[in-house]
């Protein structure tokens, strides 16, 4: 299931300054595996230790939080877009 | 979803009201009772900065009758990037009573009050119950949340607006119709997770794309016209120059507006999202020197080795002499360590004091007992020791 994932520029160092990434996965969880095989140190800065989505970072497929569907076993449909969006806080 | 106006219309215009607002007054869903509300509106700008510029001029010039401004800083020239309230005049006045003679020039029907004041939490609710509607252009998580949480408890809503290098959100939250900032993102990051503007910088222009987007919407929210930003995110990316917006859902858990709140009144903010971390606290505690310190220990030929841990764009901009740059990434993912000397004292060194802290945390836990850091940073030291030097 290829899947795009839309990169804020807070990770793009992690990118290579791209700011959409294909990947792979039936769930979110796959795909953000699959997303750290490719950029090493890109899931640290979504996941915490324990493995799950840190509560300033907000994960979305299409338009929907995952955290009000099914978290990290939210499934992921071949084209699905993944977006990733952390709290920013500059004004 | 669409609601109803939050401001009921002022009796009249005047004859010089109608001439100023005419290109409103010809819009059908603005009107002339569109305008009356915009009249009788109070609106609260936290913050005359980056998103609180824009906001305010446009504001005034759309006719909001009361215009409240509150911020306790001073113009500062590494302002004018981007605040373009503040003219180079400006510089060391006070940014609340800059913005409010720009407000005057733009429109002299608007009734300004002017807050020289921090934002607090001893004072946000009384100074957040004179206002309809509050728009949110801070620059610090702390600040927002307690802006978020005041709101709330107010029942008022706000629109919120932030901003990093190049990329933009906003919303509206209210939460007696939708989510609040607290259902968004429930917690903010750990102290030195995300940088700030002052440290990652922020495209000058950003600030009008959004300020305009919060302006829309406090528009829309007091006349009561359109689909407003209520549960919903917009995201501007400028690189790519996309807009997408994302639903935000009112999460039943939420602990302000949710089912069961266990936040029913203020917090201490400050503690909550920490300025630095326990660790980095700790560390610096006792480790902590001057930039005075340092140049004497450098005159004596003390044996240190002097480390930036800034990116290599603000290295370009000004270090301090002798100074080797190792941004902060190559610490928290170790890599770091290997490049620092056994037998030297480490002394670190970022923009302010707080990265450099975060990193002293890490270098004295790999072992390196003595290392220290510059309280404030190379600010301090252009200050102190080299005024020739610029700042940023």
């Amino acid at each position: 299931m290829s899947v795009s994932v839309r990169i804020p520029t807070i990770l793009r160092t992690y990118t290579a300054g791209a700011a959409e990434v294909s990947s792979e996965g039936a769930t979110l969880r796959e795909v953000l595996q699959k997303l750290e095989a490719d950029y090493p140190g890109i899931g640290a800065r979504i996941l915490d230790d324990k493995g799950a989505i840190r509560r300033f970072v907000n994960v979305y497929v299409g338009d929907e939080d995952v955290r009000f569907s099914d978290g990290l076993e939210t499934a992921t449909p071949d084209g699905s877009q993944v977006s990733v969006i952390p709290a920013v806080a500059g004004g | 979803m669409s609601l109803p106006p939050l401001v009921e219309p002022a009796a009249e215009l005047t004859v010089d009201e109608v001439k100023r607002y005419s290109r409103h007054l010809i819009i059908p869903d603005v009107g002339m009772a569109g305008q009356k509300r915009l009249k009788n509106a109070k609106v609260l700008c936290v913050g005359a900065g980056g998103l609180g510029s824009p906001a305010l001029m446009y504001l005034a010039a759309a006719g909001v009758g009361t215009l409240g401004i509150i911020d306790f800083d001073v113009v500062d020239e590494s302002n004018l990037q981007r605040q373009i309230i503040h003219g180079q005049s400006d510089v060391g006045r006070l940014k609340a009573d800059s913005a409010a003679a720009s407000v005057r020039e733009i429109n002299p029907l608007v009734n300004v009050i002017v807050h020289n004041v921090a934002l607090t939490t001893d004072n946000v609710m009384e100074v957040f119950s004179g206002y309809d509607l509050i728009v949110d252009g801070t620059d610090n998580f702390a600040t927002r949340y307690m802006v978020n949480d005041a709101a709330v408890l107010l029942g008022k809503p706000y629109v919120w607006g932030s901003i990093y290098r190049f990329d933009g959100q906003a919303s509206v939250f209210w939460a007696e119709h939708g989510p609040c900032y607290r259902c968004l993102y429930p917690e903010p990051p750990p102290p030195g997770m995300v940088p700030s503007c002052a440290e990652g910088g922020v495209l000058g222009v950003l600030c009008a794309s959004i300020g305009s987007i919060q302006v829309n919407e406090a528009i829309k929210l007091l006349a009561g016209i359109g689909e407003p930003l209520v549960g919903r995110l917009m995201i501007y990316d400028a690189l790519e120059m996309t807009y997408r917006s994302v639903k935000v859902k009112k999460d039943p858990e939420c602990v302000l507006c949710g089912k069961n709140p266990s936040v029913t009144e203020l917090i201490d903010y400050d503690s909550w999202c920490g300025v630095v971390s326990d660790e980095a606290q700790q560390a610096a505690t006792g480790s902590t020197i001057t930039a005075a310190e340092l140049r004497d220990m450098q005159e004596r030929g003390d044996d240190i080795l002097v480390v930036d841990v800034r990116e290599p764009n603000e290295y370009e901009i000004v270090s301090i002499p002798g100074a080797v740059l190792i941004p902060k990434g190559e610490f928290l993912n170790g890599s770091a360590l290997e490049r620092l000397p056994q037998d030297k004292k480490v002394v670190l060194h970022c923009k302010s004091g707080a990265r450099s802290a975060e990193c002293l945390a890490i270098v004295k836990a790999a072992g390196f007992s003595d290392a220290v850091h510059v309280g404030g940073g190379v600010l301090s030291w252009v200050k102190t020791v080299d005024p020739s030097l610029p700042t940023y």
